[in-house]
């Protein structure tokens, strides 16, 4: 076995199906979509089929607007400032609630605009590591609060929020919601007639598509300041000329995401469930919220007496790919801010390993894993001088 | 930011080889029992160092000959990251047939150094650092236990950093050893900061009695102190600052050019003093019978010039206002 991937929560691989669909865009159907001549005009049918397929992935409805842009990261931004822009630097409004679980993206375009002058709210989360509606509800400050923003699913932990309430708490309140969708499509349904979101955002790579393509949900037309202006594109909402290969690329991927949810479901979450069963066998090692709380592909896991990046190092040499939160791990060596707001251990914030599975996973690989991976934290338990053997649970 | 910088990632490349091997297959992982110690005639210490909250934690043994001091034989064991492993198995080889005395003054620097492939690139990144850090407190502590005295005698006991359990003397040391300019920078070498942040400034999660923002200060001050001193005791003129080049000057015309001035009624004091080109440009100005005195501009100020040239440095040059 050569290497096995277990980081989908950071990026997949671009199924070969959306690969082919791409190819005839880089060097035959190369036009520009804006062009009035047959190079340009020939993309269109195929750009359709691309929104056709995203609409449809997220059961959006026709009067609303998917943009196609760059990444998750875009979308956020454009959402965050756009909101900024429009309510609270005009006055109208003055408050953001967010959780201080967000990915980077939202958590520093938050704290962008709080430098501006708007006022920031960081939801904690609760035991299960879930931001309850009812915190929300508290916080929303009926005049004063223009925007929520909260993540459908956790990268780090996989754990789900109740979108579904958490959204129509804030729609009771009249106040605009936004939900970070990349760790959720693909990975479980995501329905937005079903779940009152104005702003919903996703990254392709998450999703088997490939890099650098993204969309940005906008319900029935919603006006929001562009975060990029320029050309008409997208209907002025988002300049630029549009990448035909990655949009065709990312409908295709939306389409068999959207498609293999009921594989994700069953044999992805069997696979997950299967590794998660083997670690868990091991004394001394702590998996991470609630099973049916998370999403299918996600295992974070605390081994004790062994350091997150060390294990990730070894597991890495028997090539296998993990990734951690542990703060050695980091640029900055500042711990990982989902861990610190579900307070968990002290210990946890430098022992958390995270293995994300995906459609491409197999059964063969997640028996070799089981294998190194025990290998490697006998080894490591072997050198570890906080730990001495089982001690049992508490 | 630059070139080198827009590709991140890049934490485990920046690993020296020697960090990869030590980190796959440490030399001295393992402990030292009671019973080898004995075979070997030696007493057994056995030191602690750091926790698992803190991301790091490592503990050493010493087989340590009770006649010469000698340390005999020498094995660690450490939860930590690839560095600090590495760093750990580096450390416990550095040990190895010194007195504990000299193994005392092992730094985290010695072990960084002995860690690199080639002499002039690091063998891990900044932020890595406080891995080998933690080698040098680890050996301190064995010491103390080993020479039956406190800590605080090998060094200052005091914790700036609870978290990371930072002394202040370790801070102090790292500061002056490597230079350090920011505070981020300790904290890149020490982790001091690096978890709860209190003790980087007032008004963090919990109060301390000293912050890291005043013990740089204050090191840096010190560190200026000592490198002035140091600067005026070797006498060399050009390493000075301006300032202490123009209080040198002007000690050299209070005591040997004024009093011959005073005599004929006159005097003068430094407007400026310029560097150019390896020379220094002093401006004077005239004042009393100087000002309009013929010889000033000719005789007078080659004298100066000359004395000054003489007493300090020939590089000074007498520039009149």
């Amino acid at each position: 076995m050569d290497r096995i991937y277990l980081d989908n929560n950071a990026t997949t691989l671009v199924d070969p199906k959306v690969k082919d669909a791409m190819e005839p865009f880089f060097c035959q159907r190369y036009g520009n979509p804006n062009s009035l001549h047959g190079f340009g005009t020939e993309t269109h049918p195929y750009m359709s089929m691309a929104i056709d397929r995203l609409y449809a992935g997220i059961n959006a409805d026709e009067k609303d607007d998917i943009i196609i842009n760059s990444c998750a990261t875009e979308g956020n931004n454009t959402v965050i400032k756009g909101v900024y822009f429009d309510l609270i630097k005009e006055g109208k409004k003055k408050h953001i609630i967010t959780t201080q679980i967000e990915h980077p993206c939202v958590r520093e375009s938050c704290e962008f605009v709080k430098k501006l002058g708007a006022d920031v709210t960081f939801l904690p989360v609760n035991q299960d590591g879930v931001v309850a509606p009812a915190a929300l509800k508290e916080a929303i400050r009926p005049d004063e609060t223009a925007l929520v923003s909260i993540m459908w699913a956790n990268n780090e932990t996989g754990l789900m929020m109740p979108i579904k309430e958490l959204a129509e708490t804030a729609k009771a309140a009249g106040v605009l919601f936004h939900t970070d969708a990349v760790q959720a499509i693909g990975k479980i349904p995501v329905d937005v007639s079903a779940c009152p979101v104005d702003f919903l955002t996703f990254s392709a790579h998450k999703f088997h598509g490939p890099k650098g393509a993204g969309g940005l949900y906008i319900r029935n037309g919603l006006k929001i300041t562009p975060l990029l202006h320029g050309g008409e594109q997208m209907g002025g909402r988002r300049a630029g000329t549009i990448n035909v290969a990655f949009m065709v690329g990312m409908g295709i991927a939306m389409e068999l995401a959207v498609n293999g949810l009921a594989y994700e479901d069953k044999e992805v979450r069997r696979l997950r469930d299967k590794l998660e069963d083997a670690i868990v066998g091991m004394s001394d090692t702590l998996v991470i919220g609630k099973r049916e709380l998370r999403t299918p592909n996600t295992i974070l896991v605390s081994v004790r007496g062994v350091e997150g990046e060390a294990l990730i190092w070894d597991l890495n040499k028997q090539g296998i790919a993990a990734s951690t939160g542990s703060a050695c791990a980091s640029e900055s060596l500042e711990s990982n801010p989902t861990f610190v707001a579900m307070s968990m251990d002290k210990e946890l914030a430098h022992t958390g390993i995270r293995l994300s599975l995906s459609r491409f996973t197999t059964e063969a690989e997640i028996d070799h894993t089981i294998k190194a991976f025990k290998k490697s934290v006998e080894r490591l338990r072997g050198i570890s001088s906080t730990y001495s053997g089982p001690v049992g649970k508490p | 930011m630059a070139k080198k910088d827009l590709i991140g990632g890049a934490l485990w490349e920046q690993y020296s080889n020697k960090v990869s091997q030590r980190m796959d297959n440490p030399t001295y992982r393992g402990e030292i029992t009671n019973e080898e110690a004995r075979q070997l005639g030696a007493k057994l210490v056995v030191a602690d160092w750091g926790a698992e909250s803190c991301g790091d934690a490592v503990r050493l043994y010493w087989a340590v000959d009770p006649e010469t001091h000698v340390i005999k034989k020498a094995a660690f064991k450490s939860f930590g990251c690839g560095t600090a492993i590495a760093s750990s198995d580096m450390m416990a080889e550095l040990c190895l047939g010194k007195t504990v005395d000299e193994a005392v003054k092992i730094t985290n620097i010695d072990v960084e150094r002995a860690l690199r492939d080639s002499k002039d690139i690091p063998a891990v990144p900044p932020q890595k650092m406080h891995c080998s850090v933690m080698a040098y407190d680890v050996i301190k502590k064995a010491a103390s236990l080993y020479k039956g005295v406190e800590m605080s005698s090998l060094e200052q006991r005091d914790v700036v950093c609870e978290c990371a359990r930072v002394t202040l003397g370790t801070i102090k040391d790292v500061i002056k050893i490597n230079n350090l300019k920011t505070v981020e920078e300790v904290t890149q070498y020490t982790k001091a900061g690096a978890f709860c942040k209190s003790c980087i400034q007032p008004g963090g999660h919990e109060p301390r009695k000293i912050y890291l923002i005043d013990i740089l200060r204050d090191t840096r001050l010190e560190m200026e102190r000592e490198s002035i001193q140091k600067r005026s005791e070797s006498g060399s003129f050009k390493d000075l600052g301006l300032i202490q080049k123009l209080k040198t000057i002007e000690r050299t015309l209070e005591k040997n050019i004024k009093p011959m001035l005073l005599a004929d009624g006159g005097s003068l004091e430094v407007s400026d003093i310029q560097e150019e080109g390896g020379r220094v440009k002093v401006y004077i100005q005239y004042m009393g019978v100087c000002a309009t005195c013929p010889s000033a501009k000719t005789g007078t100020l080659f004298a100066i010039e000359q004395e000054l040239r003489k007493k300090i440095d020939p590089s000074l040059d007498v520039v009149i206002m």
